[in-house]
């Protein structure tokens, strides 16, 4: 039996390869994000100072709709051929093909932010007021945030009917506090004031729940 | 055990009419001369729009307690897969949302005569709405996942719901106490009469919610062993279960 680390490098080297050759997720989210970006713009119409204030909640809510467009996609590629079974009868630990696939959805996720947030600084007419590594700082656990409970619960919600529907159902309360955090930390920065709290409370929520994922994981994967 | 339900429903029944009376009507009461308590008084600033206040505060304690319960067995079920503890669960949750709406509702009704608007994002409708929301995709998880493995799902499900419950608090807390809104009350001490007709009515409403629970659980029970028994009687006699 191989490591936990071995088997958790190789599912999420073929994730990345997979998507590497196919693009699916990646082109799907762009596009769909980049809609977003467009109808809000037309919804909302605001001018440099407005969409300071603004911008915290647009960026965040287009980025969780793409991300759920990610996250649908991740399990089904291993029900088609039954790989999903097979995994469950193997005795490889459940959490490092979990960890596999957090890690494989937080690259994409941030690879969709990289291309995005350049589109949504030129749209928004934005300027950063505070220090922007604090941004990347709320980028990277926010993501996190969304991803470790976006994977788990796209797990829980293949053994439903309309999986697809299920996943946003469960998924969007519970990120609730998450989403909150992110919105109003990115809204402070651009703001220049501080965002400490956020941020705090946000690392405290990405530790919380990605200990009780993993603790789950095993369960969830193996319910019969 | 089923002997003492209709016991227990009547005093529910006798427990609630008082509790009524205890919340609407000012002033001593008491029947062939045995005095029952005095009912709470009409407040001074709000009239009897503040009588709603008996019905939505004990509804949210009660909500709360079985969402705390539903917590506590949806832990006991991963620990034990034990099925009862899942029905228990499951029932805590159905009727915890009933009562949480109720909260939502009568929250509004006070609050258009008293605040002059239906809704705001004051902190303690926020995180109740919140919790409300979250039970609800509880439910739809119970309701669209199949067969054997929805208690494993929901009970996973519920430990996350009950553990995000302390973020929400505290994140609507720092958000909301950055911009203030419509003080309520003014707060200051409680008239005991009225104190008295809360309790009397929190007392009431869990009764009436165990009642429900009681009856919930009987029927979810019942409703499995029929399960059982179709997919065994199936099982066991292919061709005479099809007709």
């Amino acid at each position: 039996m191989s490591a936990p680390s071995g088997i958790t490098r190789v599912t999420l080297l073929k994730d990345l390869r997979l998507e590497w050759r196919s693009k699916d997720a990646i082109n799907s989210m762009l596009f769909f994000s980049l809609l977003v970006v467009v109808v809000f713009s037309f919804s909302f119409d605001p001018s440099a100072e407005e969409s300071r204030q603004i911008a915290g909640g647009l960026i965040w809510v287009a980025f969780l709709f793409a991300a759920v467009v990610a996250l649908n996609q991740t399990w089904a590629r291993e029900i088609r051929n039954q790989v999903l079974d097979a995994y469950r009868v193997s005795p490889a630990p459940a959490n490092s093909l979990f960890a596999a696939k957090v890690l494989g959805n937080f690259i994409f996720v941030t690879v969709l932010e990289a291309l995005m947030t350049p589109l949504f600084v030129v749209f928004y007419r934005l300027r950063a007021l505070g220090p922007v590594w604090q941004l990347l700082l709320v980028a990277g656990l926010g993501t996190w945030a969304l991803v470790v409970n976006g994977t788990f619960f796209a797990a829980m919600s293949l053994r439903t009917r309309s999986r697809e529907i299920m996943l946003p159902l469960l998924l969007f309360p519970i990120s609730i506090p998450a989403l909150l955090a992110m919105v109003q930390a990115t809204t402070a920065i651009l703001n220049g004031e501080g965002a400490r709290f956020w941020i705090v409370l946000l690392a405290t929520y990405d530790l919380v729940f990605t200990t009780v994922c993993l603790l789950l994981f095993e369960t969830v994967l193996s319910a019969e | 055990m089923k002997k003492l339900f209709p016991i227990f429903g009547a005093l529910t029944a006798i427990l609630l009419v008082y509790a009524l009376c205890m919340a609407l009507v000012p002033g001593r009461m008491s029947i062939f001369g045995i005095p029952l308590g005095e009912g709470a008084p009409t407040e001074q600033t709000m009239g009897d729009v503040q009588r709603i206040f008996y019905y939505h505060v004990p509804s949210a304690w009660t909500a709360f307690l079985l969402f705390f319960i539903n917590f506590g067995a949806s832990i006991y079920y991963l620990a034990t897969r034990k099925s009862a503890a899942d029905i228990v669960a499951l029932v805590c949750a159905e009727v915890g949302v009933v009562f949480c709406t109720v909260v939502l509702i009568t929250g509004p009704i006070w609050a258009r005569p008293v605040w002059g608007i239906w809704w705001t994002w004051d902190m303690r409708l926020t995180s109740t709405l919140v919790l409300w929301l979250i039970y609800v995709s509880y439910l739809f998880l119970r309701r669209f996942s199949a067969g054997g493995q929805t208690p494993l799902l929901a009970a996973a499900l519920a430990v996350l719901g009950a553990l995000c419950v302390p973020f929400v608090y505290f994140s609507i807390w720092f958000f909301r106490t950055q911009h203030p809104q419509p003080v309520m009350g003014g707060g200051g001490s409680i008239d005991p009469r009225m104190m008295h007709a809360l309790l009397i009515n929190w007392l009431a409403f869990s009764c009436f919610a165990f009642l429900v629970c009681w009856s919930r659980y009987r029927l979810e029970k019942l409703q499995r062993d029929v399960d059982e028994a179709h997919a065994l009687e199936s099982l066991l006699d292919p061709r005479g279960s099809t007709r």
